[in-house]
């Protein structure tokens, strides 16, 4: 099968690989997939209590050139954005931005549900409710 | 250097040894390519090392062709002329060489359009012809398909078929075997069919033993035995088998030809005919031969009869070289099945914690096999090492080697060194791997399948 030159790009020179302190009070974890499936994606953040923003992210993904460049996106898109902002980031994005075949659309499935489990880490961790993030000010 | 570098994976001028590809232009303005690092002596890329799938046609067996295609275009069905006749004595002198490498004798040998209709003719024509005589029919669960799916359409029929498991090393348990023959009643076994040599993992089921087992209980043995014939030593009496199927595009001969052994005698194996028509090949497989293919076949079968020792033996060597470099460089690598029994171009090797699909992007200038099917909506992984037990993630890792007559040393080391690095680059990028590296059992995580 062939792989669009932006899926060969991320995987030949894939973005923030890498591991963030996942025991910091600063850093969400999302950890998807699983390994008999052949696709596992770790996508971590780091946020910015003050603004909610995501100024750090790293991945690391077992899986294939797909799964790989769809993760490795999901961090490019995050950064700098809010994690409200983040959170729009939908799989279809994905899919449109490398091309991505009908059979690899899982991946970008995943990649999605990365951010959001990040994002929910982070949020846990921080007493952040799931609907409202500007009560985070409020609250602290 | 950023990050971004030092886990690039890729084959584009990351000082991995392979050939960073330049586009430049000469003095006609055409683009033309070149390599920035030079490739080891002996090493042209795309390199194949996927003989397990097809292999290259040998250029002698495509002299020995030549003719038929063009002059001695005859039908060898044609009895009135020399035309006919010189097709007719080619056709006959292939039999005898497709013969003598197995130890059968030239009649008992019919031709089909490949291993896949060898197959379907053997088990269809065999439950059909002996469907009085019981409706039970044995094999195992890492046959080909060409296997499975006749088994499944046969089922649909009214047929009883036992698919036999194996052992963690790939090999069927003989006395699982015993146990599953029938000898009495209308569930009387007619038939086992076990492979020769597996195509995924390379091992050598006993077949001498249960040619011995069928015989002493009455039952008829089939044998796909595409991938062993030619490479390793094939006789049809000492291994009391009954049928066989050949491929001739497994054994560098050309595609679209095959054949089928068919006992004569001791006992005199029976076949329905699946194609109906001019009665060719003694009735039981119609339609006009094909008869540069059937030379080309002989031609295969006559050099593998005169090269095959010597060649299991440097194919051994090799496979064994490539294996050693793997576990010299790599943790968490293993192969898959039994080695001991095992042809001598295959390997198959897991390198746990990468998966397949990757490393095969890694080195698209490589032609190898992935265990892992990620490509298909369903996400399976080879049925094959799962039968062997292996968890998904370890199939989803896995990587079939065929090695073949015109690989060499050379080639070996590039492949090896060219994956080490890949390995490497992508474990990097696992999680997985750096999960076990701080001593989390991965076993122990509960994973949101997907």
């Amino acid at each position: 099968m062939a792989y669009s030159d932006k899926v060969v790009d991320h995987y030949e020179n894939p973005r923030n690989v890498g591991t963030l302190d996942k025991s910091s009070g600063a850093v969400g974890t999302g950890l998807v997939g699983a390994p008999e499936c052949g696709d596992v994606m770790r996508l971590q953040i780091r946020v910015n209590p003050q603004t909610q923003v995501i100024e750090d992210a790293k991945f690391k993904t077992f899986g294939c050139g797909s799964a790989i460049a769809s993760s490795s996106l999901a961090t490019e898109w995050v950064k700098g954005r809010t994690i409200n902002q983040a959170l729009t980031i939908s799989n279809t994005d994905i899919v449109k931005e490398l091309a991505l075949p009908p059979v690899k659309i899982h991946c970008s499935v995943l990649a999605e549900d990365a951010i959001r489990a990040a994002i929910g880490d982070w949020k846990k961790k921080n007493g952040v409710a799931d609907e409202s993030p500007a009560e985070v000010a409020v609250a602290s | 250097m950023s990050l971004q570098n030092q886990n690039a994976i890729g084959h584009n001028g990351n000082g991995n040894g392979s050939n960073g590809a330049v586009a430049g232009t000469n003095s006609t303005g055409v683009v033309i390519t070149h390599s920035t690092t030079p490739l080891p002596a002996g090493v042209h890329l795309p390199l194949y090392m996927d003989n397990h799938a097809t292999t290259p046609l040998d250029p002698r067996v495509l002299e020995a062709m030549m003719p038929y295609f063009t002059g001695k275009f005859g039908n060898a069905a044609s009895r009135n002329h020399q035309f006919g006749w010189e097709a007719e004595k080619a056709v006959e002198i292939a039999r005898e060489q497709i013969a003598k490498l197995i130890g059968a004798s030239a009649k008992e040998i019919i031709f089909t359009s490949g291993a896949t209709e060898s197959d379907n003719l053997a088990l269809k024509g065999i439950a059909e012809m002996y469907r009085e005589r019981g409706n039970h029919i044995i094999t195992q669960v890492t046959e080909h398909k060409a296997i499975l799916d006749t088994c499944k359409k046969l089922e649909k029929q009214g047929f009883r078929v036992t698919y036999l498991p194996v052992m963690a090393d790939g090999l069927i348990d003989l006395d699982d075997l015993r146990r599953a023959i029938v000898t009495e009643g209308p569930e009387k076994t007619i038939l086992v069919s076990i492979m020769f040599a597996n195509n995924e993992i390379g091992v050598i089921q006993p077949i001498a033993e249960i040619g011995k087992i069928c015989h002493e209980k009455g039952v008829l043995f089939h044998t796909d035995a595409v991938q062993a014939v030619g490479k390793v030593p094939v006789d049809v009496q000492s291994m009391n088998i009954d049928v066989l199927s050949i491929s001739a595009h497994k054994l560098y001969g050309p595609k679209g030809v095959g054949a089928l052994y068919v006992r004569r005698r001791n006992p005199r194996v029976q076949i329905t005919e699946q194609i109906n028509g001019g009665g060719h090949e003694r009735g039981m497989r119609s339609g006009t031969l094909n008869v540069p293919g059937i030379v080309g076949l002989g031609a295969a079968c006559e050099i593998c009869m005169n090269e095959m020792a010597g060649e299991a033996v440097r194919e051994t060597e090799l496979r064994d070289y490539l294996r050693a470099k793997f576990e010299g460089a790599l943790d968490y690598v293993h192969v898959n099945g039994n080695m001991e029994y095992h042809l001598p171009g295959n390997l198959n090797m897991s390198f746990v914690y990468v998966e397949g699909e990757s490393l095969l992007m890694g080195i698209n200038d490589i032609a190898v096999s992935s265990g892992s099917a990620c490509t298909s909506a369903t996400l399976e992984p080879s049925y094959v090492l799962k039968a062997l037990g292996l968890g998904d993630d370890v199939a989803h890792s896995s990587i079939r080697f065929g090695l073949g007559r015109f690989n060499t040393r050379a080639e070996v080391d590039y492949v090896a060194d060219k994956i080490i690095d890949v390995v490497r680059k992508l474990r990097e990028l696992s999680p997985l791997y750096e999960m076990v590296q701080e001593g989390i059992d991965l076993t122990k995580i509960e994973w949101a399948a997907h």
